[in-house]
């Protein structure tokens, strides 16, 4: 049980780490959003994963709360991520910033 | 009339999973008189400011129970697979910078507000693809996408069989 719990929360450290070095990498708003969001998405999902396992194995009323509450918390993350994302990215297309190197743009022909 | 229906119908829901959370915080294992007040008041509150929203273009399907059977099985199933895929694909990205962003334009062909919502949930939570902009009349679908190998994709290119899986849950 405790090595499940040491590789999801491995698992997790490393997406949520190449989140990171995907900000610093990439070259504007749009990529930055693919690297900063995603990845810590799957790095959270994992994270919480050990959580949850953690609080089952626990046992008791404390560890089953804590359990639900994590879930709860991972429902709501997946929820709540892609709706910010598409709103920064929208926003952010609305304010006139162009992709970086784009090979092709759509929606600015659209306008 | 409609209108009526639809505000008291997304108060039930939005009152009902309030009940659900708040479950045993009374003596015997019901809700205290608190709890049921508060949830009152916010499910009307949510049914009136979402009531018109939700249910405007199609939302009525989703009352029937094996759409959101199918919605589970498609959450645990294809569309974590995909994710998980995409997911080590942006990481070696990352690692290797090697990218060709662009904002593509392609239509699935899906009718209904809640088939478009998810659909483009399920591109915006996949990494390497970004729902920019949804067109509301044509259904066309403005998605930045890291790697473009298609100026002109089908939407099979960029998702795989994500508009399958929205057309069968939600039209």
């Amino acid at each position: 049980m405790n090595v499940l719990i040491y590789i999801f929360l491995a698992i997790g450290a490393v997406f949520n780490g190449l989140g990171a070095v995907a900000l610093i990498r990439f070259p504007d708003v749009y990529t930055r959003i693919h690297g900063a969001t995603k990845c810590t998405t799957f790095g959270s999902i994992f994270s919480i994963l050990a959580v949850v396992i953690y609080g089952f194995a626990r046992g008791g009323g404390e560890g089953g709360t804590l359990a639900v509450h994590a879930l709860l918390a991972l429902v709501f993350l997946l929820l709540t991520n892609p709706t910010g994302s598409h709103a920064l990215a929208r926003g952010a297309h609305q304010a006139g910033i162009k992709p970086f190197q784009a090979v092709v743009d759509r929606l600015e022909d659209k306008r | 009339m409609r209108k009526a229906a639809e505000w008291a119908t997304t108060a039930a829901f939005a009152l009902a999973v309030y009940l659900l959370l708040v479950l045993w915080t009374g003596p015997i294992g019901l809700w205290s008189s608190s709890e049921l007040i508060a949830g009152v008041v916010l499910s009307v509150l949510a049914g009136l400011l979402g009531g018109r929203l939700l249910w405007e273009r199609g939302g009525w399907r989703m009352l029937q129970p094996h759409r959101w059977v199918l919605f589970f099985f498609y959450l645990i199933g294809p569309f974590f697979l995909a994710m998980a895929r995409a997911n080590l694909d942006v990481a070696w990205r990352i690692i290797t910078g090697r990218i060709r962003p662009g904002i593509v334009r392609f239509n699935p062909g899906l009718r209904t507000d809640l088939g478009r919502t998810v659909l483009a949930n399920s591109i915006t939570l996949t990494p390497g693809t970004l729902t920019v902009d949804v067109d509301d009349d044509t259904g066309d679908f403005y998605v930045h996408w890291i790697n473009v190998k298609d100026k002109e994709p089908r939407p099979e290119d960029v998702c795989g069989s994500f508009p399958t899986w929205a057309r069968r849950i939600a039209e």
